[in-house]
Protein backbone atom coordinates (compact mmCIF):
# COMPACT_ATOMS: atom_id res chain seq x y z
CA UNK A 1 0.00 0.00 0.00
CA UNK A 2 1.18 3.21 -0.84
CA UNK A 3 2.22 5.98 1.68
CA UNK A 4 -0.84 7.71 -0.43
CA UNK A 5 -3.17 5.11 0.07
CA UNK A 6 -2.41 4.75 3.79
CA UNK A 7 -3.07 8.43 4.59
CA UNK A 8 -7.12 8.10 2.39
CA UNK A 9 -7.47 5.21 4.52
CA UNK A 10 -6.57 6.93 7.48
CA UNK A 11 -8.96 10.27 6.68
CA UNK A 12 -11.41 7.61 5.85
CA UNK A 13 -11.18 6.08 9.36
CA UNK A 14 -11.20 9.25 11.19
CA UNK A 15 -14.09 10.63 9.07
CA UNK A 16 -16.10 7.46 9.68
CA UNK A 17 -15.26 6.89 14.04
CA UNK A 18 -15.96 10.81 14.28
CA UNK A 19 -19.47 10.67 12.69
CA UNK A 20 -20.27 7.65 14.39
CA UNK A 21 -23.60 7.58 17.19
CA UNK A 22 -21.82 7.57 20.49
CA UNK A 23 -22.00 9.70 23.48
CA UNK A 24 -18.26 10.76 23.69
CA UNK A 25 -18.96 11.93 20.10
CA UNK A 26 -21.71 14.06 21.11
CA UNK A 27 -20.33 15.74 23.48
CA UNK A 28 -19.23 19.60 23.09
CA UNK A 29 -15.71 19.67 20.87
CA UNK A 30 -14.66 22.59 23.27
CA UNK A 31 -14.70 20.34 26.37
CA UNK A 32 -13.00 17.35 24.35
CA UNK A 33 -10.07 20.05 23.00
CA UNK A 34 -9.51 21.37 26.86
CA UNK A 35 -9.58 17.75 28.58
CA UNK A 36 -7.00 16.69 25.83
CA UNK A 37 -4.81 19.74 26.51
CA UNK A 38 -5.36 19.23 30.17
CA UNK A 39 -4.11 15.41 29.77
CA UNK A 40 -1.02 16.39 27.30
CA UNK A 41 -0.03 18.72 30.19
CA UNK A 42 -0.21 16.48 32.69
CA UNK A 43 1.70 13.73 30.48
CA UNK A 44 4.93 15.68 29.64
CA UNK A 45 4.81 17.51 33.08
CA UNK A 46 5.69 14.37 34.92
CA UNK A 47 9.37 13.67 35.56
CA UNK A 48 11.70 11.81 33.30
CA UNK A 49 11.96 8.91 36.19
CA UNK A 50 8.46 8.98 36.80
CA UNK A 51 7.52 5.70 34.76
CA UNK A 52 5.14 4.66 37.15
CA UNK A 53 3.10 7.85 37.11
CA UNK A 54 2.70 8.09 33.71
CA UNK A 55 2.01 4.73 33.27
CA UNK A 56 -1.22 5.73 35.85
CA UNK A 57 -2.21 8.30 33.37
CA UNK A 58 -2.74 5.47 30.52
CA UNK A 59 -6.09 4.69 32.21
CA UNK A 60 -7.20 8.03 30.49
CA UNK A 61 -6.85 6.72 27.03
CA UNK A 62 -7.94 3.60 28.29
CA UNK A 63 -11.26 4.27 29.47
CA UNK A 64 -12.33 6.66 26.96
CA UNK A 65 -11.25 3.55 24.30
CA UNK A 66 -13.64 1.10 25.62
CA UNK A 67 -16.35 3.67 26.35
CA UNK A 68 -16.07 5.30 22.97
CA UNK A 69 -15.52 1.85 21.52
CA UNK A 70 -12.55 2.77 19.17
CA UNK A 71 -9.94 0.36 17.67
CA UNK A 72 -6.39 0.12 19.80
CA UNK A 73 -4.82 -1.07 16.63
CA UNK A 74 -5.86 2.42 14.24
CA UNK A 75 -4.27 4.29 17.38
CA UNK A 76 -1.26 2.38 17.71
CA UNK A 77 -0.66 2.26 13.76
CA UNK A 78 -0.40 6.22 14.00
CA UNK A 79 3.01 5.75 16.59
CA UNK A 80 4.93 4.26 13.44
CA UNK A 81 5.51 8.03 12.75
CA UNK A 82 5.91 9.43 16.38
CA UNK A 83 8.13 6.64 17.56
CA UNK A 84 11.20 6.50 15.40
CA UNK A 85 12.32 10.43 16.76
CA UNK A 86 11.18 10.05 20.10
CA UNK A 87 13.13 6.15 19.84
CA UNK A 88 16.22 8.37 18.56
CA UNK A 89 16.48 10.92 21.12
CA UNK A 90 15.86 8.52 24.03
CA UNK A 91 18.09 5.55 22.85
CA UNK A 92 21.24 7.11 24.44
CA UNK A 93 19.81 7.31 27.53
CA UNK A 94 20.28 3.81 28.96
CA UNK A 95 24.12 4.49 27.58
CA UNK A 96 24.48 7.54 28.82
CA UNK A 97 23.04 7.04 32.73
CA UNK A 98 23.87 4.03 33.81
CA UNK A 99 23.10 4.86 37.91
CA UNK A 100 21.33 1.93 38.76
CA UNK A 101 17.57 3.17 39.94
CA UNK A 102 15.97 -0.71 41.10
CA UNK A 103 15.72 -3.95 41.01
CA UNK A 104 13.20 -5.55 39.04
CA UNK A 105 12.68 -9.46 39.48
CA UNK A 106 16.45 -9.60 39.37
CA UNK A 107 17.05 -7.38 36.73
CA UNK A 108 18.72 -3.76 37.53
CA UNK A 109 16.66 -0.78 35.95
CA UNK A 110 19.11 2.18 35.59
CA UNK A 111 17.49 5.78 35.51
CA UNK A 112 19.18 5.53 31.94
CA UNK A 113 16.35 2.85 30.96
CA UNK A 114 13.82 4.40 33.22
CA UNK A 115 14.23 7.67 31.64
CA UNK A 116 13.91 5.95 28.20
CA UNK A 117 10.69 3.59 29.14
CA UNK A 118 9.06 6.88 30.59
CA UNK A 119 9.73 8.90 27.39
CA UNK A 120 8.12 6.37 25.10
CA UNK A 121 5.39 6.00 26.99
CA UNK A 122 5.05 9.26 27.15
CA UNK A 123 4.96 9.55 23.02
CA UNK A 124 2.51 6.05 23.01
CA UNK A 125 0.03 8.06 25.53
CA UNK A 126 0.05 11.88 23.88
CA UNK A 127 -0.20 10.02 20.31
CA UNK A 128 -3.49 7.89 21.88
CA UNK A 129 -5.11 10.82 22.91
CA UNK A 130 -4.68 13.13 20.26
CA UNK A 131 -6.33 10.25 18.33
CA UNK A 132 -8.69 10.62 20.78
CA UNK A 133 -9.90 13.90 20.18
CA UNK A 134 -9.53 13.27 16.91
CA UNK A 135 -11.52 9.95 16.41
CA UNK A 136 -14.53 11.34 18.38
CA UNK A 137 -14.83 15.44 17.18
CA UNK A 138 -16.07 15.62 13.16
CA UNK A 139 -13.79 18.39 11.62
CA UNK A 140 -16.82 21.22 11.95
CA UNK A 141 -16.32 20.37 15.89
CA UNK A 142 -12.75 20.89 15.88
CA UNK A 143 -13.39 24.47 13.71
CA UNK A 144 -15.92 25.14 16.46
CA UNK A 145 -13.70 24.60 19.26
CA UNK A 146 -10.87 26.68 17.89
CA UNK A 147 -13.25 29.52 16.81
CA UNK A 148 -14.12 29.70 20.56
CA UNK A 149 -10.75 29.93 21.44
CA UNK A 150 -10.76 32.76 19.53
CA UNK A 151 -8.46 31.16 17.08
CA UNK A 152 -8.46 33.88 14.23
CA UNK A 153 -11.26 32.89 11.81
CA UNK A 154 -8.57 32.73 8.58
CA UNK A 155 -6.61 30.11 10.14
CA UNK A 156 -9.88 28.07 10.46
CA UNK A 157 -11.35 28.68 7.46
CA UNK A 158 -8.39 27.93 5.59
CA UNK A 159 -7.56 24.83 7.95
CA UNK A 160 -11.61 23.70 6.87
CA UNK A 161 -10.28 23.94 3.28
CA UNK A 162 -7.12 21.83 3.61
CA UNK A 163 -9.58 18.82 5.07
CA UNK A 164 -12.35 19.18 2.49
CA UNK A 165 -9.80 19.17 -0.42
CA UNK A 166 -7.16 17.22 1.04
CA UNK A 167 -8.58 13.83 -0.20
CA UNK A 168 -9.25 15.58 -3.54
CA UNK A 169 -5.50 16.43 -3.85
CA UNK A 170 -3.90 13.07 -2.30
CA UNK A 171 -6.37 11.65 -5.18
CA UNK A 172 -4.53 13.55 -7.86
CA UNK A 173 -1.51 13.20 -6.39
CA UNK A 174 -1.57 9.04 -6.28
CA UNK A 175 -2.76 8.90 -9.90
CA UNK A 176 -0.23 10.89 -11.20
CA UNK A 177 2.19 9.05 -9.18
CA UNK A 178 1.37 5.82 -10.16
CA UNK A 179 0.68 6.84 -13.86
CA UNK A 180 4.41 7.54 -13.61
CA UNK A 181 5.39 4.58 -12.19
CA UNK A 182 3.74 2.40 -14.85
CA UNK A 183 5.61 4.23 -17.74
CA UNK A 184 8.78 3.69 -15.68
CA UNK A 185 8.76 0.23 -14.25
CA UNK A 186 11.06 -0.44 -11.22
CA UNK A 187 11.80 3.05 -10.94
CA UNK A 188 12.17 4.06 -7.10
CA UNK A 189 10.59 7.90 -7.24
CA UNK A 190 10.05 10.30 -9.96
CA UNK A 191 13.63 10.85 -11.65
CA UNK A 192 15.09 14.14 -11.42
CA UNK A 193 13.80 15.32 -14.85
CA UNK A 194 10.43 14.94 -14.12
CA UNK A 195 10.32 16.85 -10.72
CA UNK A 196 9.16 20.25 -11.93
CA UNK A 197 7.28 19.49 -14.66
CA UNK A 198 5.14 16.62 -12.68
CA UNK A 199 4.54 18.97 -9.26
CA UNK A 200 4.70 22.05 -11.64
CA UNK A 201 1.79 21.04 -13.68
CA UNK A 202 -0.34 19.58 -10.42
CA UNK A 203 0.39 23.34 -8.60
CA UNK A 204 -0.60 25.30 -11.76
CA UNK A 205 -3.86 22.26 -12.20
CA UNK A 206 -4.08 23.63 -8.00
CA UNK A 207 -3.98 27.28 -8.36
CA UNK A 208 -6.57 27.19 -11.01
CA UNK A 209 -8.62 25.14 -9.12
CA UNK A 210 -8.19 27.56 -5.92
CA UNK A 211 -10.17 30.19 -8.02
CA UNK A 212 -12.83 27.91 -9.38
CA UNK A 213 -13.09 26.80 -5.65
CA UNK A 214 -13.34 30.58 -4.55
CA UNK A 215 -15.73 31.54 -7.52
CA UNK A 216 -17.95 28.57 -6.31
CA UNK A 217 -18.18 29.80 -2.81
CA UNK A 218 -18.43 33.45 -3.77
CA UNK A 219 -22.07 32.21 -5.57
CA UNK A 220 -22.97 30.50 -2.95
CA UNK A 221 -22.62 33.37 -0.43
CA UNK A 222 -19.21 33.10 0.81
CA UNK A 223 -18.59 35.99 3.17
CA UNK A 224 -15.29 34.74 5.06
CA UNK A 225 -16.90 32.24 7.11
CA UNK A 226 -18.51 28.91 7.17
CA UNK A 227 -21.48 29.08 8.76
CA UNK A 228 -21.92 25.55 9.06
CA UNK A 229 -18.51 26.55 12.11
CA UNK A 230 -20.66 28.21 14.94
CA UNK A 231 -20.50 28.56 18.62
CA UNK A 232 -22.76 25.75 20.34
CA UNK A 233 -24.16 25.77 23.66
CA UNK A 234 -22.10 23.83 26.06
CA UNK A 235 -24.70 22.01 28.30
CA UNK A 236 -24.74 20.61 31.46
CA UNK A 237 -23.33 16.96 30.65
CA UNK A 238 -20.68 18.50 28.99
CA UNK A 239 -19.72 19.86 31.99
CA UNK A 240 -20.08 17.11 34.03
CA UNK A 241 -17.45 15.47 31.59
CA UNK A 242 -15.23 18.27 31.80
CA UNK A 243 -15.07 17.83 35.40
CA UNK A 244 -15.09 14.32 35.74
CA UNK A 245 -12.55 14.13 33.57
CA UNK A 246 -10.48 17.00 34.77
CA UNK A 247 -10.67 15.97 38.52
CA UNK A 248 -9.78 11.79 37.33
CA UNK A 249 -6.43 13.31 35.26
CA UNK A 250 -5.49 15.50 38.22
CA UNK A 251 -5.78 12.83 41.13
CA UNK A 252 -3.66 10.26 38.56
CA UNK A 253 -1.40 13.26 38.22
CA UNK A 254 -0.98 14.22 41.71
CA UNK A 255 -1.41 10.38 43.33
CA UNK A 256 1.11 7.86 42.66
CA UNK A 257 -2.02 5.21 42.39
CA UNK A 258 0.26 2.37 40.67
CA UNK A 259 2.87 2.57 43.41
CA UNK A 260 0.18 2.52 45.85
CA UNK A 261 -1.90 -0.31 44.36
CA UNK A 262 2.10 -2.23 43.81
CA UNK A 263 3.12 -0.63 47.75
CA UNK A 264 0.03 -3.39 49.23
CA UNK A 265 1.80 -6.36 47.50
CA UNK A 266 5.28 -6.01 47.63
CA UNK B 1 11.27 16.99 11.64
CA UNK B 2 7.84 16.72 13.41
CA UNK B 3 8.70 16.96 17.40
CA UNK B 4 6.60 14.81 19.54
CA UNK B 5 4.77 16.17 22.22
CA UNK B 6 6.95 13.75 24.55
CA UNK B 7 10.12 15.50 23.68
CA UNK B 8 8.92 18.69 25.18
CA UNK B 9 8.27 19.93 28.61
CA UNK B 10 5.13 22.32 28.96
CA UNK B 11 7.38 25.30 29.43
CA UNK B 12 9.27 25.07 26.15
CA UNK B 13 6.04 23.86 24.39
CA UNK B 14 4.29 27.03 26.03
CA UNK B 15 6.94 29.22 25.19
CA UNK B 16 6.90 27.68 21.29
CA UNK B 17 3.33 28.43 21.06
CA UNK B 18 3.80 32.10 22.48
CA UNK B 19 6.15 32.90 19.60
CA UNK B 20 4.39 31.21 16.96
CA UNK B 21 1.17 33.05 17.68
CA UNK B 22 3.38 35.92 17.60
CA UNK B 23 4.34 35.19 13.75
CA UNK B 24 0.87 34.04 13.02
CA UNK B 25 -1.25 36.96 14.05
CA UNK B 26 1.35 39.41 12.19
CA UNK B 27 0.75 37.03 9.05
CA UNK B 28 -3.02 37.32 9.75
CA UNK B 29 -3.01 40.95 9.74
CA UNK B 30 -0.85 41.56 6.62
CA UNK B 31 -2.95 39.11 4.88
CA UNK B 32 -6.33 41.08 5.68
CA UNK B 33 -3.92 44.36 4.82
CA UNK B 34 -4.07 42.58 1.28
CA UNK B 35 -7.94 42.78 1.10
CA UNK B 36 -7.17 39.67 -1.43
CA UNK B 37 -10.75 37.90 -0.38
CA UNK B 38 -9.27 35.02 -2.99
CA UNK B 39 -6.52 34.55 -0.93
CA UNK B 40 -8.39 32.34 1.40
CA UNK B 41 -9.41 29.93 -0.69
CA UNK B 42 -6.00 29.63 -2.57
CA UNK B 43 -4.30 29.20 0.83
CA UNK B 44 -6.57 26.24 1.56
CA UNK B 45 -6.19 24.65 -1.83
CA UNK B 46 -2.57 25.27 -1.75
CA UNK B 47 -2.16 23.93 1.45
CA UNK B 48 -3.85 20.50 0.54
CA UNK B 49 -1.35 20.42 -2.64
CA UNK B 50 1.60 20.55 -0.33
CA UNK B 51 0.12 17.92 2.12
CA UNK B 52 -0.49 15.84 -1.13
CA UNK B 53 3.21 16.82 -2.78
CA UNK B 54 4.80 15.52 0.40
CA UNK B 55 3.79 11.88 -0.40
CA UNK B 56 5.30 11.74 -3.66
CA UNK B 57 8.69 10.36 -3.38
CA UNK B 58 11.58 11.63 -5.25
CA UNK B 59 14.67 9.71 -6.50
CA UNK B 60 18.07 11.36 -5.46
CA UNK B 61 20.48 10.81 -8.05
CA UNK B 62 23.29 8.73 -7.07
CA UNK B 63 21.80 6.98 -4.46
CA UNK B 64 19.32 4.10 -3.56
CA UNK B 65 16.74 6.46 -1.61
CA UNK B 66 14.16 8.91 -1.99
CA UNK B 67 13.23 12.57 -0.47
CA UNK B 68 9.94 14.56 -0.82
CA UNK B 69 8.60 18.00 -0.12
CA UNK B 70 8.62 20.12 2.66
CA UNK B 71 6.76 23.00 1.07
CA UNK B 72 7.19 26.04 3.20
CA UNK B 73 9.49 27.98 0.98
CA UNK B 74 7.87 26.56 -1.95
CA UNK B 75 4.15 28.11 -0.40
CA UNK B 76 5.87 31.20 0.25
CA UNK B 77 6.89 31.91 -3.25
CA UNK B 78 3.50 31.27 -4.66
CA UNK B 79 1.58 33.19 -1.94
CA UNK B 80 3.95 35.16 0.38
CA UNK B 81 5.14 34.81 3.34
CA UNK B 82 2.47 35.69 5.51
CA UNK B 83 -0.39 33.61 3.06
CA UNK B 84 2.33 30.92 3.52
CA UNK B 85 3.03 31.05 6.43
CA UNK B 86 -0.70 30.75 7.73
CA UNK B 87 -0.93 28.21 5.41
CA UNK B 88 1.81 26.08 6.42
CA UNK B 89 0.08 26.09 10.25
CA UNK B 90 -3.00 24.85 8.46
CA UNK B 91 -0.74 21.95 7.08
CA UNK B 92 0.79 21.13 10.68
CA UNK B 93 -1.93 20.80 12.22
CA UNK B 94 -3.78 18.46 9.83
CA UNK B 95 -0.99 16.45 9.97
CA UNK B 96 -0.87 16.02 13.70
CA UNK B 97 -4.41 16.14 14.04
CA UNK B 98 -5.10 13.82 11.82
CA UNK B 99 -1.63 11.87 11.39
CA UNK B 100 0.05 12.08 14.25
CA UNK B 101 2.51 13.70 12.33
CA UNK B 102 3.63 16.02 15.44
CA UNK B 103 2.27 16.63 18.45
CA UNK B 104 -0.31 18.66 19.63
CA UNK B 105 1.36 20.61 22.24
CA UNK B 106 4.63 20.65 20.32
CA UNK B 107 2.67 22.41 17.35
CA UNK B 108 4.31 25.55 18.61
CA UNK B 109 7.84 23.85 18.28
CA UNK B 110 6.81 22.82 14.95
CA UNK B 111 5.00 26.17 13.34
CA UNK B 112 8.17 27.63 14.27
CA UNK B 113 11.26 24.79 13.51
CA UNK B 114 9.03 24.66 10.29
CA UNK B 115 6.96 26.76 8.94
CA UNK B 116 8.81 30.40 10.46
CA UNK B 117 12.16 29.86 9.16
CA UNK B 118 10.84 28.49 5.97
CA UNK B 119 8.22 31.28 5.08
CA UNK B 120 9.95 34.16 7.03
CA UNK B 121 13.85 33.80 7.02
CA UNK B 122 13.64 31.55 3.26
CA UNK B 123 11.44 33.93 1.93
CA UNK B 124 12.02 37.68 3.35
CA UNK B 125 15.50 37.05 3.96
CA UNK B 126 16.88 34.97 0.70
CA UNK B 127 14.01 34.86 -1.71
CA UNK B 128 13.25 38.09 -2.07
CA UNK B 129 16.36 39.98 -1.87
CA UNK B 130 17.79 38.10 -4.36
CA UNK B 131 14.97 38.21 -6.95
CA UNK B 132 14.57 42.00 -6.37
CA UNK B 133 16.66 42.64 -9.42
CA UNK B 134 14.29 40.64 -11.45
CA UNK B 135 14.04 36.63 -11.57
CA UNK B 136 15.99 33.97 -13.60
CA UNK B 137 15.93 30.05 -13.76
CA UNK B 138 19.66 30.40 -11.64
CA UNK B 139 18.54 32.82 -9.56
CA UNK B 140 15.63 30.49 -8.66
CA UNK B 141 17.95 27.76 -8.17
CA UNK B 142 19.85 29.50 -5.86
CA UNK B 143 17.37 31.08 -3.80
CA UNK B 144 15.86 27.59 -3.24
CA UNK B 145 18.42 25.81 -2.68
CA UNK B 146 20.27 28.05 -0.27
CA UNK B 147 16.79 28.83 1.31
CA UNK B 148 15.78 25.18 1.88
CA UNK B 149 19.09 24.44 3.47
CA UNK B 150 19.49 27.67 5.66
CA UNK B 151 15.90 26.88 7.26
CA UNK B 152 16.76 23.46 7.39
CA UNK B 153 19.53 23.67 9.20
CA UNK B 154 18.15 26.33 11.47
CA UNK B 155 15.02 24.63 11.99
CA UNK B 156 17.03 21.08 12.94
CA UNK B 157 18.93 23.62 15.69
CA UNK B 158 16.11 24.57 16.95
CA UNK B 159 14.91 20.98 17.34
CA UNK B 160 18.16 19.87 19.20
CA UNK B 161 17.89 23.18 21.66
CA UNK B 162 13.96 22.48 22.51
CA UNK B 163 14.68 18.73 23.37
CA UNK B 164 17.61 19.92 25.39
CA UNK B 165 16.14 22.63 27.15
CA UNK B 166 13.21 19.92 28.31
CA UNK B 167 15.89 17.94 29.72
CA UNK B 168 14.36 14.67 28.16
CA UNK B 169 18.06 13.38 26.42
CA UNK B 170 21.27 12.62 28.16
CA UNK B 171 22.64 13.20 24.90
CA UNK B 172 25.28 16.06 25.06
CA UNK B 173 24.09 18.86 22.76
CA UNK B 174 26.94 18.65 21.31
CA UNK B 175 26.74 15.32 19.93
CA UNK B 176 22.86 15.98 19.05
CA UNK B 177 23.59 18.52 17.26
CA UNK B 178 26.15 16.78 15.17
CA UNK B 179 23.83 13.73 14.71
CA UNK B 180 20.90 16.17 13.44
CA UNK B 181 22.74 19.36 11.43
CA UNK B 182 24.40 16.30 8.93
CA UNK B 183 21.47 14.68 7.57
CA UNK B 184 19.58 17.91 7.62
CA UNK B 185 22.09 19.49 5.38
CA UNK B 186 21.30 16.45 2.56
CA UNK B 187 17.48 16.81 3.15
CA UNK B 188 17.83 20.64 2.64
CA UNK B 189 19.66 19.75 -0.10
CA UNK B 190 17.05 17.85 -1.96
CA UNK B 191 14.32 19.69 -1.02
CA UNK B 192 16.23 22.79 -2.31
CA UNK B 193 16.50 21.26 -5.63
CA UNK B 194 12.71 19.70 -5.77
CA UNK B 195 11.47 23.17 -4.71
CA UNK B 196 13.94 24.74 -7.35
CA UNK B 197 12.72 22.38 -10.14
CA UNK B 198 8.97 23.20 -9.12
CA UNK B 199 9.28 27.01 -9.19
CA UNK B 200 11.91 27.11 -12.52
CA UNK B 201 8.51 25.37 -14.33
CA UNK B 202 5.96 27.75 -12.93
CA UNK B 203 8.31 31.00 -14.30
CA UNK B 204 8.62 29.46 -17.57
CA UNK B 205 4.94 28.45 -17.54
CA UNK B 206 2.85 31.41 -15.67
CA UNK B 207 5.99 33.72 -14.40
CA UNK B 208 3.22 36.03 -12.61
CA UNK B 209 2.21 33.51 -9.89
CA UNK B 210 5.34 33.98 -8.27
CA UNK B 211 6.08 36.27 -5.40
CA UNK B 212 8.10 38.70 -4.77
CA UNK B 213 9.81 38.56 -8.68
CA UNK B 214 10.93 42.54 -10.46
CA UNK B 215 10.35 43.89 -7.53
CA UNK B 216 6.72 44.93 -8.14
CA UNK B 217 5.31 45.76 -4.75
CA UNK B 218 5.32 48.64 -2.98
CA UNK B 219 8.81 48.84 -0.69
CA UNK B 220 6.33 49.93 2.55
CA UNK B 221 4.16 46.75 2.11
CA UNK B 222 6.96 44.57 2.59
CA UNK B 223 9.16 43.69 5.56
CA UNK B 224 12.27 45.32 4.95
CA UNK B 225 15.63 43.71 5.74
CA UNK B 226 16.63 45.77 9.04
CA UNK B 227 12.74 45.19 10.25
CA UNK B 228 13.04 41.63 9.69
CA UNK B 229 16.26 41.41 12.08
CA UNK B 230 15.07 43.75 14.54
CA UNK B 231 11.87 41.34 14.78
CA UNK B 232 13.65 38.47 14.74
CA UNK B 233 16.63 39.57 17.69
CA UNK B 234 13.28 40.82 19.28
CA UNK B 235 11.71 37.46 19.17
CA UNK B 236 15.09 35.63 20.21
CA UNK B 237 14.88 37.91 23.00
CA UNK B 238 11.67 36.96 24.35
CA UNK B 239 11.73 33.60 23.84
CA UNK B 240 15.37 33.89 25.85
CA UNK B 241 14.16 35.73 28.52
CA UNK B 242 10.58 33.71 28.80
CA UNK B 243 12.66 30.38 28.66
CA UNK B 244 15.18 31.94 31.17
CA UNK B 245 12.43 31.80 33.59
CA UNK B 246 12.70 27.89 33.74
CA UNK B 247 16.06 27.60 33.53
CA UNK B 248 15.67 26.96 37.84
CA UNK B 249 14.68 23.45 36.55
CA UNK B 250 17.57 22.45 34.36
CA UNK B 251 20.66 21.35 35.75
CA UNK B 252 23.09 24.77 35.67
CA UNK B 253 26.38 25.76 36.79
CA UNK B 254 25.96 27.34 40.00
CA UNK B 255 24.29 23.53 40.51
CA UNK B 256 27.33 22.10 39.04
CA UNK B 257 29.73 23.99 41.31
CA UNK B 258 27.77 23.68 44.67
CA UNK B 259 27.99 19.75 43.84
CA UNK B 260 32.22 20.32 43.49
CA UNK B 261 32.86 22.24 46.45
CA UNK B 262 29.48 20.94 49.33
CA UNK B 263 28.93 17.64 47.73
CA UNK B 264 25.47 18.12 47.28
CA UNK B 265 23.08 20.72 44.35
CA UNK B 266 20.17 21.03 47.01
CA UNK B 267 20.86 23.45 50.52
CA UNK B 268 19.92 21.75 53.22
CA UNK B 269 16.58 23.04 55.21
CA UNK B 270 14.81 22.59 58.27
CA UNK B 271 11.90 23.48 60.33
CA UNK B 272 8.37 22.89 60.12
CA UNK B 273 7.60 25.99 58.19
CA UNK B 274 10.02 24.12 55.43
CA UNK B 275 8.93 21.23 55.52
CA UNK B 276 5.21 22.22 55.30
CA UNK B 277 6.41 24.36 51.98
CA UNK B 278 8.26 21.66 50.58
CA UNK B 279 5.86 18.65 51.19
CA UNK B 280 3.21 21.15 49.20
CA UNK B 281 5.10 22.19 46.46
CA UNK B 282 6.10 18.35 45.80
CA UNK B 283 2.58 17.59 45.88
CA UNK B 284 1.76 20.87 43.28
CA UNK B 285 4.98 20.88 41.38
CA UNK B 286 3.60 20.38 37.64
CA UNK B 287 7.20 21.16 36.12
CA UNK B 288 9.26 18.01 36.25
CA UNK B 289 11.51 17.68 38.81
CA UNK B 290 15.29 16.76 37.34
CA UNK B 291 16.61 16.39 41.53
CA UNK B 292 14.66 12.73 41.42
CA UNK B 293 17.72 11.39 39.53
CA UNK B 294 18.86 8.50 41.54
CA UNK B 295 16.95 9.67 44.47
CA UNK B 296 15.45 7.17 46.96
CA UNK B 297 11.86 7.75 45.71
CA UNK B 298 13.10 6.93 42.19
CA UNK B 299 14.04 3.87 43.26
CA UNK B 300 11.42 2.87 46.14
CA UNK B 301 8.08 3.79 43.94
CA UNK B 302 9.39 2.27 40.32
CA UNK B 303 9.49 -1.23 41.75
CA UNK B 304 5.97 -0.87 43.61
CA UNK B 305 4.60 1.37 40.63
CA UNK B 306 5.64 -1.47 38.24
CA UNK B 307 3.81 -4.40 40.38
CA UNK B 308 0.81 -1.73 40.53
CA UNK B 309 1.06 -0.89 36.46
CA UNK B 310 0.77 -5.33 35.83
CA UNK B 311 -2.27 -5.17 38.78
CA UNK B 312 -4.16 -2.22 36.98
CA UNK B 313 -3.19 -3.70 33.41
CA UNK B 314 -4.73 -6.83 34.40
CA UNK B 315 -8.01 -5.33 35.56
CA UNK B 316 -8.28 -2.85 32.91
CA UNK B 317 -7.85 -5.90 30.62
CA UNK B 318 -10.68 -7.80 32.19
CA UNK B 319 -13.44 -4.98 32.36
CA UNK B 320 -12.68 -4.49 28.66
CA UNK B 321 -13.36 -8.35 27.98
CA UNK B 322 -16.59 -8.29 30.21
CA UNK B 323 -17.89 -5.34 28.60
CA UNK B 324 -16.95 -6.21 25.08
CA UNK B 325 -19.39 -9.51 26.39
CA UNK B 326 -21.96 -7.48 27.15
CA UNK B 327 -22.01 -5.21 24.35
CA UNK B 328 -22.35 -8.95 22.60
CA UNK B 329 -25.09 -9.94 24.65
Amino acid sequence: MSRITGALREMQTIEETSSRDQWVNALHPLVKFCVTIFYLVSVISCGRYDLTRVLGLALYPFFLFEMAELSFRDALVRLRIVLPLVCIVGIFNPILDRQPAAEFLGFTLTTGLLSMLTLMAKGVLTVLSSYLLAATTPVKGICTAMRMVHIPRMIVTEFMLIWRYLSLFLGEAEKTSQAYSLRAPGQKGIAISSWGSLLGSMLLRSMDRASEVYEAMCLRGFTGDFPSVREEKIHRRDMTYLAAMGAGILFLRLVPVLSLIGGIFV
Amino acid sequence: MHMADALVIPAVAGTMYLASSAAAGVSVHKVKLENDPGKIPAMGVMGAFVFAAQMINFTIPGTGSSGHLCGGLLLSAILGPYAGFLSMIGVLLTQCLFFADGGLLALGCNIWNMAFYGCFVGALLIWEPMMRGGASKKKILAASVLGSVLTLQMGAFSVVLETTLSGITELPFGAFVMAMQPIHLAIGLVEGLITAAVLCFIYDARPELLWGIGGEEKAEGRLTLGRTLVLLGGGAALIAGVLSLFASALPDGLEWAMERTAGTSELAGSGAVYEAAEGIQSTLSFLPDYAFKGSESAAGTTVSGLVGALIVGVLCFLIAAALRRRRRV
